[in-house]
């Protein structure tokens, strides 16, 4: 065989090898979601999204685990956003690369690899007992926060380092102090990249049940929380419950929670997104 | 008619006046085989007193008596009475507590549908087939009847945290937790019924509302508890003439006595109490008979602390109506 025609073939293995691992993954993807849409389906209705958990499956919906996510990311994205955003602009304008800060990131990139159920078992002891939040929606948001702090960090630091030196240059060239480049000029242009990554973040977070169920999590709440203080569930939680139930009218209710977990999903990741394509027509246009 | 309305409204007003306003939060945790039981009677207990916040979580048997003797719950859900080391760390803490039996659950052994042999186990048969030393050892079927075909084994079951291992493993294999290591152990019976209807060489163990809503997929097989005596299948009619077993378990919740002095927590047992006998079936459970339900609002009413079983487990076999006769001043 001639070394050219090797390289043609192995050019078409490669290709074909690419290609299959492509279409396994979408077909995997397909089945799941088919399999979770014609399951649960069905089931999402005006009751199913504003009823409460009930023994009777056809009765049984998922309010206070909706409005329990709902607060959860809310007052994750609350807590986590600004810590993760200022530790990453301390990082990346103002620390020296000494020693003690490049400890500082391999620790910060080792946590980002830390199983969640290790977050759930911190956030049992600190926020839980040691603070005595209880197992408080506070003490949920707190737990996730820790959990997604690394990620919104790092990807914060990344988009902080795509803002051009040239702004920092030009700001402090015209008599800008630091803190006045960093607020005006660095926190702006890398927001929509901030905001890409705490989304992204933030999608990871609802969609966690080890950590909620490791911090004592309720699976019966028939109320939607009511303050940072009240016990709540959440819809992993609720599915969870629901599949491990005899009934298979239970198993559908679960499918239908899980769905509408995955539109949430969808919801917030076109979110980030949108964000991104808004901030890339700006920049030309800029 | 106009009389009888004129009643009917003083009987409602007098309901309306007598039953004063419950309000306040509960709450429950622990076992996940109690859990249907206790979320139904949250449910109409809900109904009826919308400003109680009744929260029900589950945690294992275990997880939640930790829980309960730390003082961060009202209720625990139980699928074994309480042992001595939990005894001795609520004793720590000062927590005392009423223990109300509200239910009994029917371990079931299935197997696969094309299990065609398998007509009666006896429980000596399944301690051959579950004990320790069977590990490695027992591997087909007619290792353990010779009569059976030589077809490998499978076992499935519920993982050792669970109430219904601890159970299980007490009744058949004579103490709690002592079990062969290499079979399938999941927290989610489907799981062990998916498994079974598999595996033409499979068995696995698991509660009563698992098999009778899959009673397509696997057959339970019924079992002899001596021999010379008769073949018993898990139902619920057999639960209650005390023919199934030994693998007919009670199932308990436990109250704070501190706890009943609130007038939401004390509303909340007569209630559970109450509706037990009619909710429990509904659920896939089998109710008590009428006296134990009785002998369970005395011991509220009387705040009588402490377990019957003393920190030793529920021997199979022994009555609950005898246990508490016994045990009640």
């Amino acid at each position: 065989m001639k070394p050219h025609l090797a390289k043609k073939h192995a050019e078409k293995i490669f290709l074909g090898l690419a290609l299959t691992a492509l279409i396994l993954t979408i077909l995997f993807l397909f089945t799941l979601l088919w399999d979770v849409i014609s399951d649960g389906f069905p089931k999402i209705s005006g009751g199913f999204l504003s009823g409460y958990p009930s023994r009777k499956p056809s009765e049984a919906g998922i309010l206070p685990a909706l409005a329990g996510s709902a607060y959860l990311m809310a007052l994750t994205a609350i807590i986590a956003v600004p810590i993760g955003l200022f530790a990453a602009v301390y990082l990346e304008e103002y620390a020296n690369k000494s020693y003690l800060s490049r400890i500082l990131e391999l620790n910060i990139a080792n946590l980002a690899g830390v199983p969640s159920i290790i977050y759930g078992l911190l956030g049992l002891q600190l926020f839980v007992r040691f603070a005595d939040l209880g197992r408080s929606v506070a003490a949920g948001a707190l737990t996730l926060s820790l959990l997604i702090l690394p990620v919104i960090i790092i990807a914060s630091r990344e988009a902080l380092r795509q803002v051009p030196k040239g702004f920092r240059e030009a700001s402090l060239a015209l008599g800008a102090t630091k803190w006045q480049t960093v607020w005006n000029q660095v926190i702006p242009n890398a927001l929509p990249g901030v905001m890409t990554g705490c989304i992204l973040a933030l999608s990871r977070a609802i969609g966690e049940t080890a950590p909620l169920i490791c911090l004592g999590a309720l699976t019966y709440v028939a109320f939607v929380p009511d303050s940072v203080f009240s016990a709540f569930t959440a819809l992993p939680i609720q599915a969870f419950n629901w599949v491990s139930r005899p009934q298979a009218a239970f198993h559908e209710n679960a499918a239908g929670a899980i769905l509408v977990l995955l539109v949430l999903l969808v919801m917030l990741n076109s979110f980030a997104v949108f964000i991104r394509m808004k901030f890339q027509k700006q920049y030309t246009q800029g | 008619m106009r009389v009888k309305l004129v009643g009917l409204a003083l009987v409602s007003l007098s309901f309306s006046v007598s039953a004063e306003k419950l309000s306040g939060t509960i709450k429950a945790d622990g076992s996940s085989t109690v859990f249907p039981i206790t979320e139904a009677v949250a449910e109409e207990f809900g109904k009826l007193n919308r400003d109680v916040k009744v929260t029900v979580g589950i945690s294992g048997t275990g997880g939640g008596f930790k829980k309960f003797c730390a003082g961060e719950t009202d209720f625990s859900n139980a699928s074994r009475p309480i042992k001595q080391t939990e005894i001795e760390a609520c004793g720590a803490n000062n927590i005392n507590y009423v223990e109300m039996p509200v239910a009994y659950d029917a371990l079931s052994v299935v197997v696969n549908k094309d299990n065609t042999w398998m007509k009666d186990i006896t429980v000596a048969e399944l301690k051959k087939l579950w004990e320790p030393e069977a590990q490695g050892k027992i591997m087909t079927w007619n290792q353990v009847r010779s009569t059976w075909p030589n077809e490998p084994i499978k076992l499935f079951g519920p993982g050792t945290d669970s109430g219904t291992f601890d159970y299980f493993t007490e009744a058949v294999v004579g103490k709690e937790d002592l079990s062969r290591g290499d079979y399938t152990g999941t927290e989610d019976d489907n799981v062990i019924v998916q498994g079974v209807s598999r595996n033409k060489g499979a068995l696995g163990y698991m509660g009563l509302a698992y098999y009778e809503e899959n009673k397509a997929a696997v057959r339970a097989v019924p079992v002899i508890n001596k021999d010379g005596e008769s073949a018993v299948m898990p139902s619920s009619a057999n639960v209650k003439n005390g023919t199934y077993v030994p693998l007919s378990r009670p199932l308990f919740t436990y109250v704070r006595t501190d706890a009943l002095k609130r007038p939401e927590v004390k509303g909340f047992v007569d209630f559970y109490i109450a509706q037990a006998p009619t909710l429990t079936g509904e659920v896939g459970y089998v109710a008590l008979s009428p006296s134990l339900y009785q002998v369970a609002a005395q011991r509220v009413n009387g705040a009588e602390a402490g377990s019957v079983f003393g920190g030793q487990g529920h021997k199979a076999g022994i009555s609950l109506e005898a246990l508490y006769k016994a045990g009640s001043k």
